[in-house]
């Protein structure tokens, strides 16, 4: 084990989408405190100003600041998407153990809500869930978190399906263990890797899906310097020329998806391997 | 078990799949909201015209009688009425279905034959700068919203270089060409999606086709190294290739929401879109619903084409 996390450690694409991640989350926690500008003071008269020596990357239509801005844009993304995974997580492992562990009629029915759910594109049952019951930073965590739930579900029931009738499970079922203590203390523990690798590829969905929320404007509400939001209040005057807002934010974003991705995809070579 | 017991088997899976999402789009559309009236007038209006309009639409009816009112009318084609346009909702879906098509369709044509030769040239290549890549460029077009490629493809090509045009709505009565043109670039983030996993697929499908018994045994046994790709590998590496594909149409289907808010087409992505933001409850759920029915038949269909395409199968229905 201590072989593939020294692995880990080597590798420089796991290293680089730390090294953002820490980044954006240093500036989300201490970026009100070096900004050059307050991130949410209006300044209407210096409004859609291109970057310039004062503002590098601009102002946005309200004459804010979109570097400092953009700074501390971080903060709602990167509270909600690892609240929304650990939400599917709780609910996903808990689905999975009793539908792989008890199989049958339990199995069945957990399991065809699954393809019911997983019929449909994620942003679009979010967007009808989140319509239902009014976008809020709140609502975006339950939302996201639950419609996870079957897919980790999904990873965790073939995990349990391989380990159930092996001989650990056997013996503590002869010993008269309880099923709850047979589930969370033999089995869960022995399903932990790819649990592991489940819970940081989700993570990066959950990035990308908070932020396609935000994006259409179901996600984080104003007046959050989040990035999918900013994206969503200033693509519409890129064709007018002004692409500083939209754009900044934009690339922010990706950063952070990719970081999340590289970290998630060192992690399952490493487990993998 | 025979094909036929094996198609009767899915379709039923299919069947059961597809009443249990209208279950789930009925339940978050009618009970997650609360009281739908007053969603509609909002928290000024009185008590009396708030229930005036729950009877209007019919919500003051037991739950059980009102789905089986939504759910046999769907399947009839009759998709109730729009909140927001008082009218019948089934028109708008099926033309902004048909708009949907048309760009879904160009994302895959441009899609589908290059990443299945970026993936088979990743395959053959593997471990060279080649295939890195590619593969560095599956992931990352894969893993990015399509919001953030999209904006940077405007940017690029509508904005700074010209090329393109940056709506997706073209002039009344424009031919096929100029309609295509319009279409480019709002596909281009789909297809950069598509492209990621496509790719990795046919890479993966590839390599292992490559690595098989058949394979050494068809180089063994004398055939040109054109014959063995064509006839031994790629046969094989297909098969995954077409499942990924027909779940990714479910996957476009998703995307089309943000794809068409961003370029402002009339799609069932943003009529969704605009149903979600006005709370027309009813275009809503048709939309979803026939999203899903969409991703639901084609994954049937890919199963089944899966089945009479690999021999395995095909030939174990009738040993």
């Amino acid at each position: 084990m201590s072989g593939r996390w020294r692995a880990l450690l080597r590798s420089g694409g796991f290293l680089t989408g730390v090294l953002i991640i820490v980044f954006w989350t240093a500036c989300a926690l201490f970026g009100r405190l070096v900004a050059p500008f307050d991130p949410f003071a209006d300044d209407i008269l210096s409004a859609l100003r291109p970057p310039s020596a004062a503002h590098w990357f601009g102002t946005d239509q309200l004459g804010r600041d979109v570097l400092s801005r953009v700074m501390v844009g971080s903060r709602d993304v990167l509270t909600v998407a690892p609240l929304a995974t650990g939400l599917g997580l709780v609910l996903g492992v808990l689905l999975g153990l009793l539908a792989g562990y008890f199989r049958g009629v339990v199995d069945e029915l957990i399991s065809r809500t699954i393809d019911a759910v997983l019929a449909l594109p994620l942003v679009i049952i979010a967007l009808l869930a989140l319509t239902a019951i009014g976008p809020s930073t709140a609502t975006v965590i339950l939302v996201v978190g639950v419609i996870f739930a079957p897919l980790i579900a999904r990873t965790v029931r073939a995990a349990v399906l391989s380990e159930r009738d092996l001989d650990y499970v056997a013996a503590a079922r002869l010993r008269n263990e309880s099923t709850l203590w047979i589930l969370f203390s033999e089995i869960l523990p022995n399903v932990a890797p790819p649990i592991l690798v489940e819970a940081t590829v989700r993570l990066g969905y959950a990035v990308f899906a908070v932020a396609t929320l935000s994006f259409i404007g179901f996600g984080i509400q104003p007046p959050s310097p989040d990035w999918g939001l900013a994206v969503s209040e200033s693509y519409g005057l890129i064709n007018g020329g002004i692409w500083w807002p939209a754009l900044f934010n934009t690339l922010a974003i990706s950063s952070l998806v990719i970081a999340v991705n590289l970290a998630a995809d060192g992690i399952h070579r490493a487990l993998n391997a | 078990m025979g094909v036929g017991a094996l198609i009767a088997r899915r379709a039923a899976l299919a069947v059961a799949t597809l009443w249990l999402l209208s279950v789930l789009v009925f339940a978050a559309g009618q009970l997650l909201p609360g009281d739908v009236g007053r969603a509609i007038l909002g928290p000024l209006a009185d008590a009396r015209s708030v229930a005036n309009l729950d009877h209007q639409l019919g919500l003051d009816r037991p739950l059980a009688v009102r789905y089986w009112d939504w759910v046999s009318h769907f399947v009839a084609g009759d998709m109730s009425r729009s909140y927001a346009y008082r009218a019948p909702v089934a028109p708008f879906i099926v033309s902004a279905l048909a708009a949907s098509v048309k760009l879904g369709a160009v994302a895959f044509v441009l899609t589908v034959p290059v990443s299945l030769a970026a993936g088979v040239w990743a395959a053959l290549h593997a471990g060279r700068a080649a295939d890195r890549v590619i593969t560095v460029i599956g992931t990352w077009a894969a893993s990015l919203p399509e919001f953030a490629t999209g904006i940077v493809l405007i940017l690029v090509f509508g904005v700074w270089l010209k090329v393109l045009p940056v709506s997706a709505v073209w002039p009344a009565g424009a031919g096929i060409a100029t309609q295509l043109y319009h279409l480019v670039l709002p596909s281009l983030p789909l297809t950069l999606v598509l492209f990621g996993y496509l790719a990795r697929m046919m890479r993966a499908g590839t390599l292992e086709a490559l690595a098989a018994d058949y394979t050494r045994t068809a180089v063994l046994k004398g055939l040109t190294p054109r014959v063995v790709l064509w006839r031994h590998v790629l046969r094989n590496a297909l098969l995954p290739a077409i499942t990924v594909t027909a779940t990714q149409t479910g996957y476009l289907l998703g995307g089309l929401v943000v794809v068409e808010t961003l370029f402002r087409y009339p799609g069932i992505g943003s009529l969704i879109y605009a149903a979600a933001r006005d709370k027309d409850f009813p275009m809503l759920e048709a939309g979803v619903l026939t999203v899903g029915v969409i991703f639901i038949v084609t994954g049937l269909l890919a199963d089944l084409l899966y089945a009479l395409l690999n021999p395995r199968i095909r030939l174990g229905a009738s040993a």
